[in-house]
C-alpha cells in the first residue's frame, strides 16, 4: 500500500481557494471574511494539533490515554449539541443529557466494532477505537441536536394539544407521542439524507481518504458500510435516548408538562 | 364532594367545597388567576394545599386517573390530531352531543382547521363530557359561542349537573354566572375568593 505524501508546502496553493473565498466576501460586501479567516485558522490549529495528539496516542497505546481522548471527544461534543439549542434543557442537564447519550450511543456501537468486527490487537487501539469514535460521535451528535431542537420548540408550539390530552387523562407519554415522533424524525433525517445520496451525490471522506492512501476500493466501500450501518445504530440509539430523556425533564412525575424548565437563550 | 384547602399556585390561595350536582360560577377581573386556579386543581401546573375527591387525596391516586375524574376543559381546547374524529376514542358514540350542539354528524372527518373558533370550542366540550367526570373545570366554555349556542351548552351541562356532576364555571358574563351557579366565587386581586350564596 503506498500513498503520494504531501508537504506542508503542498498546501499553500490550496489555501488560495480559501483566501479566494475571502476576496469574493469583500467584493461582494457579504462581511463574511473575518469569520472566515477565524474559522480558517482554527481549522488548521485544530487539525494540526489533533495530528500531534493522535501521533502520539499511537505511539503510546495506553488504555487510559486512549480513554481521556474519548472523553474529551465527548464534552466538546456536547458543548456543541448545547451550542445548536435556541431553547435549553435545565441546569446541568443541558449538558448532561447529551453526553451522556452520546456516550451511551457512540460507545456502544464502537465497543461493538472494536469486539465484533474490527478486533484490533490491543481492542482498545487508538488507530482504530478513536478515528471511529470520532466518526460515529459526529453523526450521532447531530442527530441527538436536531432531535432535541425539534422536541423543545415543538412543545412550545403544541402546549395547548399536549395539555388538552393530558387534561383528559393521558399520560405523558401519550400526551407527547406525536412531538417525540417528529423529534425522532427530525434526529434520523441526515444519515436517511445520507445514506440515499451516499455512492451517487456524494463519495465519503473517509472511503476517499483510503482510496487516496492506496486501499483498494472495494476495502474501502467495506469500511465505509462498516461505518455507515454503525453511525445509523449510533444515531438512533442516541436520538431515542436523548428525545426520551429530554421529554422525561420537562415533564414530571404527576405528568405535568413542564415548560418553566426550558431557558431560551 | 370535591374539597379544595388551602390550594396556593403563585399568589393564589383558596379553599371551598363543592357538593355532588352543585354548579359553582366563577368570576373575577381578567388576569386574576381564574384559570390558574382550575388548572391547579385539575393538577395541570405545580401548586400546594389539600385537594380531595369523596374524601380520597387527590395524590393517592395517578395523575391521568385523577383528571378522568376532575376534568379542566381550556377556553380555547387544543387538537393534537388532523381530523375531529382522531379526537374521540368512539367518534359514533359522542354524535348525538355533537349534533346537540348545533354541530353536523358528517363533521368528524373535517380537517382541524376548518374548525371555527366556535365550533372548537363545543366540540372540545363534548370531548370532554365523553369522559363522564365527576367534576368538570370550565374555563369561558362559552366564550367564542353566540346565544343559541350558549343555551345549548348551558342546557346540555345542567342536565349532567342533575345527574350528579359538579361544575366549576368560569365565565366573565354575570347574567350566565347568575343562571347557570347556585352560588358565585369571586377571584380578587390578591389572589383570594369570596363566596357568594344566593
Amino acid at each position: 500500500m503506498s500513498y503520494i505524501h504531501l508537504a506542508y508546502g503542498d498546501l499553500v496553493l490550496p489555501a488560495l481557494l480559501v483566501v479566494m473565498d475571502g476576496a469574493l466576501s469583500l467584493a461582494l460586501r457579504l462581511k463574511l471574511e473575518k469569520q472566515l479567516a477565524i474559522a480558517t485558522v482554527r481549522m488548521v490549529l485544530q487539525l494540526v494539533l489533533v495530528g500531534y495528539v493522535l501521533t502520539f496516542l499511537f505511539a503510546a497505546v495506553s488504555p487510559l490515554w486512549t480513554a481521556l481522548a474519548a472523553v474529551v471527544m465527548v464534552l466538546f461534543a456536547s458543548r456543541e449539541i448545547v451550542a445548536r439549542q435556541k431553547r435549553r434543557l435545565p441546569g446541568i442537564w443541558s449538558y448532561g443529557l447529551g453526553a451522556g447519550c452520546m456516550l451511551l450511543a457512540a460507545g456502544t456501537v464502537t465497543m461493538f466494532a472494536l469486539l465484533t468486527e474490527l478486533r484490533p490487537d490491543p481492542w482498545y487501539h487508538p488507530r482504530y477505537a478513536l478515528p471511529l469514535l470520532g466518526m460515529i460521535l459526529g453523526n450521532t451528535m447531530t442527530g441527538i441536536s436536531l432531535g432535541l431542537d425539534v422536541l423543545t420548540n415543538s412543545l412550545v408550539r403544541e402546549r395547548a394539544a399536549v395539555e388538552a390530552c393530558l387534561a383528559l387523562g393521558g399520560t405523558r407519554y401519550q400526551a407527547l407521542l406525536p412531538v417525540l415522533r417528529d423529534a425522532l424524525r427530525s434526529g434520523f433525517t441526515p444519515i436517511m439524507n445520507s445514506m440515499a445520496a451516499i455512492g451517487l451525490v456524494s463519495l465519503p471522506g473517509m472511503m476517499t481518504g483510503q482510496i487516496l492512501a492506496g486501499v483498494e476500493p472495494i476495502d474501502a466501500v467495506k469500511y465505509q458500510l462498516l461505518i455507515m450501518f454503525l453511525i445509523a445504530g449510533g444515531t438512533g440509539l442516541g436520538t431515542l435516548a436523548a428525545v426520551t430523556g429530554g421529554a422525561r425533564l420537562l415533564t414530571d412525575h404527576r405528568h405535568r408538562l413542564r415548560l418553566d424548565r426550558i431557558s431560551t437563550e | 364532594m370535591l374539597t379544595v384547602h388551602a390550594l396556593k399556585r403563585l399568589h393564589i390561595s383558596v379553599s371551598f367545597d363543592l357538593q355532588d350536582g352543585e354548579c359553582v360560577a366563577l368570576q373575577g377581573p381578567s388576569g386574576v388567576g381564574k384559570t390558574q386556579l382550575l388548572r391547579s386543581i385539575a393538577d395541570l401546573d405545580p401548586n400546594e394545599g389539600m385537594v380531595k375527591l369523596d374524601g380520597t387525596l387527590r395524590e393517592t391516586m395517578p395523575a391521568p386517573t385523577w383528571r378522568k375524574r376532575v376534568t379542566y376543559l381550556a377556553a380555547e381546547p387544543g387538537w393534537w390530531s388532523d381530523t375531529v374524529q382522531d379526537h374521540f376514542s368512539g367518534w359514533d358514540d359522542a354524535l348525538p352531543l355533537v349534533t346537540r350542539l348545533g354541530l353536523p354528524c358528517s363533521c368528524g372527518p373535517w380537517p382541524i382547521q376548518r374548525l371555527s373558533t366556535g365550533e372548537r370550542q363545543r366540540l372540545g366540550l363534548v370531548r370532554a363530557l365523553m369522559l363522564r367526570s365527576r367534576v368538570l373545570l370550565l374555563d369561558e366554555p362559552t366564550s367564542a359561542l353566540d346565544s343559541a349556542s350558549t343555551a345549548a351548552v348551558e342546557s346540555l351541562i345542567a342536565e349532567r349537573i342533575s345527574n350528579g356532576t359538579s361544575v366549576v364555571w368560569s365565565t366573565h358574563d354575570n347574567a350566565q354566572a347568575r343562571r347557570v351557579g347556585s352560588r358565585v366565587l369571586v377571584m380578587n386581586a390578591d389572589g383570594g375568593i369570596e363566596d357568594n350564596r344566593p
